[in-house]
């Protein structure tokens, strides 16, 4: 199984090539609604990616007040 | 009418296949335009029906299938009438649009709606209405209606009660949460899942297949295996007036009116 760190940089790679944003600009804390100049439609949309990446299912309602890397990996991770 | 170019959509009958297609931005809102464009089509669908052997209901917008109604429209217009209007108003728009569904549903006529991504509320109920669905992998189901303090109002419930089994149907209503298209096909919702981008060149595949079987054949199964819960219909319309009268309503639309972010999906 992932650690949570690799799950972190899994998310990270994903939401880079998915977005066209240079990997060397996201990091663990950033608020990934304004790194990656997304709204919460595309939010969903990385949602979905993540979910057939992972293999997981995710009910959106978990991600309420969540905008960082790091702490949507550690939802991601609880459900691995 | 075998074809026709509206502002919110537009219908082509071609080889025996009616492709209905969805186009006003941003996600194709079901507001008083779309409204008035697919009554035009639940009109001609009968004649239309009589020429053609599939239905292919689908979006050309990316973003999505259909994101629900028009909540921004709505919310200015009930601010604009007096609360009573108001109510008769919602009514009078359900009412219709319960006429365009419930025609689209009982269709003599095989109907796909090839779903892509957002698929929420009122874009929800009419891929509903279709006999399949078929959903490209990145398409994402939700009814977030009691995130506004109401319940589904184009005959969401009665269909989904139709087709899915009870404690799916409470799991998406009771916590207005989203679910992607491999749980969609899991839980018998859609039939297929195919790759981004693919769902209408998959629809198409299969109203070909269809293409080969007896049309009166194909009427008659559909009927005696698709009851339309007519009473349960108005029933829902009644529930959804009573709500839209509770101060919540008004709360919840302000709310996502009145939000900075372009499409507030989030819950």
């Amino acid at each position: 199984m992932l650690t949570e760190e690799q799950t972190l940089n899994e998310i990270m790679n994903l939401a880079a090539a998915h977005f066209k944003v240079s990997r060397d600009q996201l990091r663990p804390d950033d608020d990934f609604f304004k790194t990656l100049n997304i709204d919460s439609l595309q939010a969903l949309d990385l949602l979905t990616r993540l979910e057939h990446h992972f293999h997981v299912e995710m009910p959106d309602y978990e991600l309420q007040g969540v905008s960082d890397f790091r702490t949507l990996a550690s939802r991601i991770q609880a459900r691995l | 009418m075998d074809h026709f170019q509206g502002q919110a959509l537009s219908w082509q009958l071609s080889a025996g296949v009616i492709e209905l297609t969805l186009h006003r931005d941003p996600c194709n809102e079901i507001g008083s335009l779309s409204l008035t464009e697919l009554e035009k089509f639940a009109d001609a669908l009968d004649d239309l029906s009589r020429k053609a052997h599939a239905l292919i209901v689908h979006s050309a917008i990316k973003a999505g299938f259909c994101a629900g109604a028009d909540l921004r429209e709505l919310y200015y217009r009930s601010q604009e009438m007096g609360k009573g209007d108001a109510v008769a108003g919602v009514r009078d728009f359900l009412t219709r649009i319960h006429h365009v569904l419930n025609t689209i549903d009982a269709a003599p006529i095989t109907t796909l709606a090839a779903v892509h991504g957002v698929t929420f509320g009122g874009g929800f109920e009419l891929a509903l209405v279709c006999d399949l669905i078929i959903a490209d992998k990145m398409a994402r189901f939700c009814f977030p209606e009691l995130r506004l303090g109401l319940i589904p109002g184009f005959g969401g419930i009665p269909r989904l009660k139709r087709d899915l089994g009870n404690g799916v149907v409470r799991d998406l209503l009771l916590t207005g949460r989203s679910f992607n298209a491999t749980r969609a096909q899991t839980v018998g919702l859609v039939s297929q899942v195919v790759g981004e981008g693919e769902a209408l060149r998959a629809a198409r595949a299969t109203a070909a297949q269809l293409g080969k079987f007896d049309r009166n054949t194909a009427i008659a199964a559909k009927k005696f295996i698709k009851p339309i819960p007519y009473q349960e219909l108005r029933q829902e319309i009644d529930l959804f007036c009573r709500l839209f009268a509770e101060p919540a309503v008004e709360a919840g639309l302000r709310k996502f009116v009145e939000s900075t972010d372009l499409q507030p999906y989030l819950p």
